[in-house]
Order: C-alpha cells, then structure tokens, then sequence
C-alpha cells in the first residue's frame, strides 16, 4: 500500500498567552489517503480549525506544534520557510470558509489563480498562466470564463467566489486539499453543489480531502471518514458509517441527536421527537482537569464513576460494521447504552 | 430558472461597458474626474510658477528684492491703491513697509518653501511607509523595536533639535537641503506609526492568509497584497504632512533659524503679514501667499483623493 498522503502523529499544538499555555490540540494523530475523505468535526473551539493550520503551518503568532506531520513525503513541522513556500499550494492546498475575505479585492479572479500557477511553476509566462487561469474556472463550473477570468471578487456571488477560490487551490493539482467549512457561509442549495464539485475534482485528481465541518448533514454527504474532536482532543474516529450508526462516544451521540435527520420519523416509530441539545457550554482549555474533557457534559459520566474525572480515556479499538476500517474512540465506556439514553 | 442560470445572470452587467472601462489607463479615468483634474490644476499651476519665477518675474518686469517706497502711504508705509497696490507693473501689489513686489516674493517663495515641503514630506511618508509595511508584515521583535524607537521619538522635543540643529548649520551648507532632511527625520514618525497599524490590520485579513496558503513570500505578499490597501491612507498622510511641513519651514524661518533672510518664503510672507490682517491695514498681503498655499494643499487632497478612487477597482464603474 502507498503511503498515506497525510500522516499526523502525536500532534499537540499549544498557544502561551501570560504566561499561561494551553493545548489546543492534544496528541492527535490520524492519516489519510490518497482519495479519500477525512471530515473533521467539533464544535467551535475544538481545534479543528487549528488542526487544519498546522498541518499547513499557518499557526497564528503565539502558538507552536510538536509532534509529526507528513504532507505527501514532506515533513511539515521541521521544514524551513522555502520548503514549506514549495509544499504551501502545491502539495497542500487550502479553501476558506469565507470566500469574499479570502480573495483580495484589489486583484480580477484571474490574478489570483495565475499567481498561484505561476509561484509554482515559475517559466510559465503570464500569458499562459492566464489561459490556465480560464481552463481552471471553466473546469469548477463558472459560465463565460474567458470573461469571469478578468472580473474582481465583488462581482461575482459566493458561489461563484467559491468556485472560484477552489480553481485557485486545485490549480497546482495538490495532494491533499484541507476544505475549511467551505459550504458555511453559502445557502444550502449552492452548499450541494460545492460539495458535489468537490467530490468530483477530487475523483478526478485522486486527491485526499480534510473537510472541516460542524455540520453532520455536509460530513455525511461528503466524507469516507470522520474523526470527532472534543476540546482538542480525538473523541472518536471511525468511517462514516460507524460514527453515524454506532457511535461509541457519548459526544459523538450527542452531535447525531442534535442534528435534524430527514429519516427520524422512521426511527422513532412515526413518533415526533425534539432535537436533544448538548447540555452545558465547550470545556476551556485552560481548566481542564486530569480527566475526561467531557465529563461534565456527560450523560454517562454517573454510570462509570470517579474514573471519568480523574483519568483521560485513550482512544480504543471498538467494534466496526462490516469494511468499516479502523474504529477508535477515547470513553471508558465500552459500549454505549441505547440512543435515547444517551442525552440527558 | 436554475441555480446555474441565475449564477449566470448575476453580476453580469454589460460586459461590452465594463470591458471598455477597464482597458482605459489609469490616467484616462483619473482624468475622467471632475475633481481629481480640478485637484491636479489647483497643484500643478502654483508649482510651474514656482519653476518658472524666474521667466515670469522676467515678464512681470520686477524682481524679488527691489524696494519701491514711492508706492507706499509715508504715512504707516501700506500700500496705496486698491488690493495692496495692484497694478500692471505689479500683479499682487506690494508688500507693505519695503514696497517689494509681491508676486516675485510668492512665486520665488514657492520654489524654496515648497520644494522643501514636497522633498520632507516625500522623504518622510515613504520612510513610514516602508517601515509602517515591514513592521505591520514581519511583526514580532521588528515591530516591537520600531515600536519603542518611535515612542522614543514621541518624547523627544523635535522643535527644540531642530531649532539647535539649524542655529549650527554652517553657512557654506544648503540651508534648504538640511531643512528638507531634518523635517523628514521628524516627519516620519506619525505616519509609520498609522500605517503599522493599518498593515498590521491587512495582515491579519483572510486573503493575505489565503495567499500565504498559496506558497506566495514575503515580498510578493506585501506588493500585490498589501501595498494596494496601504495606497491611499499614504496619499492622505502625504496630503496631511504637506501643509505641516509649509508651516514649520514659515515658523523657522520667522524664528531666523529656517531660511537667510533674503530667501522669499511663502510662510514667511504669511508670518510676516499676520499683523497687517490684525489690524486690517493690508490684508492682501495675507490673502495673495495664503491663496496660494490654500491651492496647493487642497489641489494635493482633491488629487490624492481621485487618484485613491481610480486606483480603486471597487469603484471604477462609479467615475
């Protein structure tokens, strides 16, 4: 088998403010291959974003990584600022959730893109970097390229500005794509088909695919395989399929039960169930305790005991459904109780 | 309609228009601005007089320093006539007590105080917008050390060093020259301090990340990036420093510490005539070199200001 595409080992990325340090991400370590899909999810503050940055090195100022990450050969946290110029963009390419502030508005949708072909391919002339700033809208779906290519962010709309900001990332053919809430901020229908042009390309490039999300609806539409964080660390991490029918974490339940399900009737009985809320808010980081980040939100911390509060779980191997692959989750529990149970 | 559709239809405009608009120059649509031109007449016309004092003082008939007291009141030494003694022979009069022309004193005045204003301000506003880039960019120990030495430079009485400075200057030295240089090195401070902030601002914005995301360096970052944000608040410090630096060369000169005494000097004219507008006795004396500085300042922000919206490709089509 060839190597994964990604690898992350061990990562801890801590931020120091004061004094003060805190891990955001805690020994992490995940891989993904070539084609595939790895959705990232979390609530906001749970390091998914910060995953997403290390493994390309874009840290905010104050925070640093250890531990090990391989993009594509490259070993990304020990290599110098024209390594990482060589890998940014080409090995490892990035899409932002907010396409009107991630393209400057001062450069036509064309400069953007022809710059990211030409920094990597420097012979290229401008002329040539322009026609393959064309091919490029063309391929994610922009009508009338040859004039869209020299329209500015502003005109066009966010759909488009996404279609747009992904020609520019997947100019380079990279080998990895890190797809930082790329659908948040469009309206759903426009959400659908950016994900379907994601899915597409990356058949098309056998890319592998670092979805960061919090929305279960786009992660079960898009994702081979999820790894759920919970205050920086792996809650739990499992193919799509058993993280969505038999999750072995009590957060991860949590986030299914929370999420609205067009089937649900069928699994209640035709009975009308509420959405169940997460009681409490995100654990901080700085307070927290020996244990399990999330046992004070936990239904079940009662049915384990002490345990919960004074020792971390470790993520184990728990029981997957059939070509499921690796199924890991970080709870003392065993096994969970019945869905229902679960939310308090 | 579809989604595809209506993405289609949006935002197209007339393609032909926007074509056709975009292919002009800078310079044609700068000109396409009532009052980016207005602006740019209001700067040039002072300053080619001043270029040309010479040629035009040689048209006039005058020159700078001939006395002529017969057109004075013997009485307080005013000017007779109207408008300070306006004439054929004399454009603006006559400067009250020496009876000197006034035209050749404002035109000779634009070359020295002027220049010097122009050559600190430029010298100044580029310095802070270098250093206000890097320090906004690279950040860390840079920013904090630029950080410290302008808040060094905060303190320090700048007036006072000047004034010393000058009063030391050897004779054989280009006064000019030396002015220019010491109010560019007081001159900076301000504007870099704005303009770090401000890059620091751009910095922290998400296409600058998403160009770093794209394997863009440093420089590439700060010129295609940053530069075009920082361009007009440059422009508008420059306009800003302009007017400053005309008056503190007046204040130096009035202290006898700026330029000899027979250099002519726009803001030594207007020192020199702020008694004569107090007492009302000849306020064209003020009014004429006023005029003047008033046109070049506002022509210098009227153009700053076009040139900023032409640079501008989110209004383009608003011209």
């Amino acid at each position: 088998m060839p190597d994964p595409v990604l690898q992350v080992e061990d990562l801890c990325v801590s931020f120091t403010s004061g004094g003060v340090t805190a891990d955001v991400v805690r020994d992490l370590s995940v891989s993904l291959d070539g084609g595939r899909t790895l959705a990232v999810v979390g609530e906001s503050g749970s390091g998914k974003t910060i995953t997403g940055r290390a493994i390309m090195r874009l840290l905010p100022r104050g925070a640093s990584a250890r531990g090990r990450i391989v993009v594509a050969g490259r070993e990304m946290l020990s290599a110098d600022e024209r390594e990482l110029r060589r890998a940014r963009g080409f090995d490892v390419a990035m899409v932002f959730q907010d396409s009107m502030s991630a393209l400057s508005p001062y450069l036509d949708v064309g400069a953007h893109i022809a710059q990211a072909v030409r920094l990597h391919n420097p012979s290229v002339t401008r002329r040539a970097a322009r026609a393959r700033a064309v091919e490029m809208l063309d391929r994610v779906g922009i009508p009338e390229p040859a004039d869209a290519v020299r329209r500015f962010p502003h005109e066009f709309s966010g759909g488009m500005r996404q279609r747009a900001m992904i020609a520019m990332a997947l100019v380079n053919r990279p080998a990895l794509l890190i797809a930082d809430e790329p659908t948040t901020a469009l309206d759903v229908t426009v959400q659908a088909q950016i994900l379907a042009l994601l899915r597409e390309l990356q058949r098309e490039y056998g890319m592998a695919m670092l979805l960061i999300s919090h929305d279960f609806g786009v992660v079960g539409s898009a994702a081979d395989d999820v790894l759920v964080l919970y205050a920086g660390r792996q809650a739990e991490y499992g193919s799509l399929r058993d993280i969505f029918d038999q999750p072995a974490h009590p957060y991860t339940a949590g986030l299914r039960a929370a999420t609205p399900r067009l089937d649900a009737r069928l699994h209640t009985g035709g009975e009308r169930t509420r959405l169940r809320a997460i009681p409490g808010a995100p654990t901080s980081l700085r307070d927290a305790g020996p244990g399990c980040a999330f046992a004070p939100r936990c239904g079940l911390a009662d049915q384990v005991g002490e345990r919960c509060v004074v020792e971390a779980p470790l993520p184990t191997v728990r029981p997957t459904s059939e070509g499921g692959g690796l199924h890991l989750a970080a709870c003392h529990l065993d096994r969970l109780p019945a869905p229902q149970e679960v939310a308090r | 309609m579809s989604i595809a559709e209506i993405q289609q239809t949006e935002g197209r405009g007339t393609p032909a228009l926007r074509r056709f608009l975009r292919k002009q120059s800078v310079l044609g649509r700068f000109l396409r601005k009532r009052s980016g031109v207005a602006g740019l007449v209001m700067l040039v016309v002072p300053l080619v007089a001043g270029l040309c004092a010479p040629l035009l003082v040689w048209i006039e008939g005058q020159d700078p320093s001939t006395l002529h007291t017969d057109l004075l009141d013997p009485d307080g030494g005013r000017p007779l006539g109207a408008f300070g003694g306006v004439s054929a022979d004399h454009w603006l009069g006559v400067i009250p007590v020496t009876g000197v022309d006034l035209f050749a004193q404002i035109v000779y005045g634009i070359r020295s105080s002027l220049f010097i204003a122009f050559g600190a301000s430029i010298l100044s506003i580029a310095f802070a917008a270098v250093l206000g880039t890097a320090t906004g960019y690279f950040g860390g120990w840079l920013n904090a050390v630029a950080g410290r030495v302008i808040d060094f430079m905060f303190g320090f009485p700048g007036l006072m060093f000047v004034i010393a400075i000058m009063a030391i200057v050897p004779p054989e030295m280009p006064r000019g020259l030396v002015l220019v240089l010491v109010l560019a090195f007081f001159g900076w401070i301000v504007p870099a301090r704005i303009i770090g902030a401000q890059a620091g601002a751009i910095n922290a914005r998400a296409f600058v990340e998403a160009a770093r995301a794209t394997g863009a360096p440093p420089w590439q970052i700060i010129r295609r990036e940053m530069l075009p944000h920082l361009f007009g608040l440059v422009v508008v410090l420059f306009a800003m420093s302009l007017p400053g630096n005309v008056s503190v060369v007046a204040g130096l000169s009035f202290l006898g510490v700026g330029l000899r005494g027979d250099v002519p000097d726009l803001g030594k004219l207007l020192s020199d005539s702020l008694s004569w507008i107090y007492s009302g006795a000849d306020v064209w004396y003020m009014l004429f070199p006023g005029a003047v500085v008033f046109l070049i300042v506002f022509g210098a922000t009227l153009a700053g200001d076009a040139l900023r919206d032409v640079l501008d490709v989110r209004t383009e089509d608003a011209a």
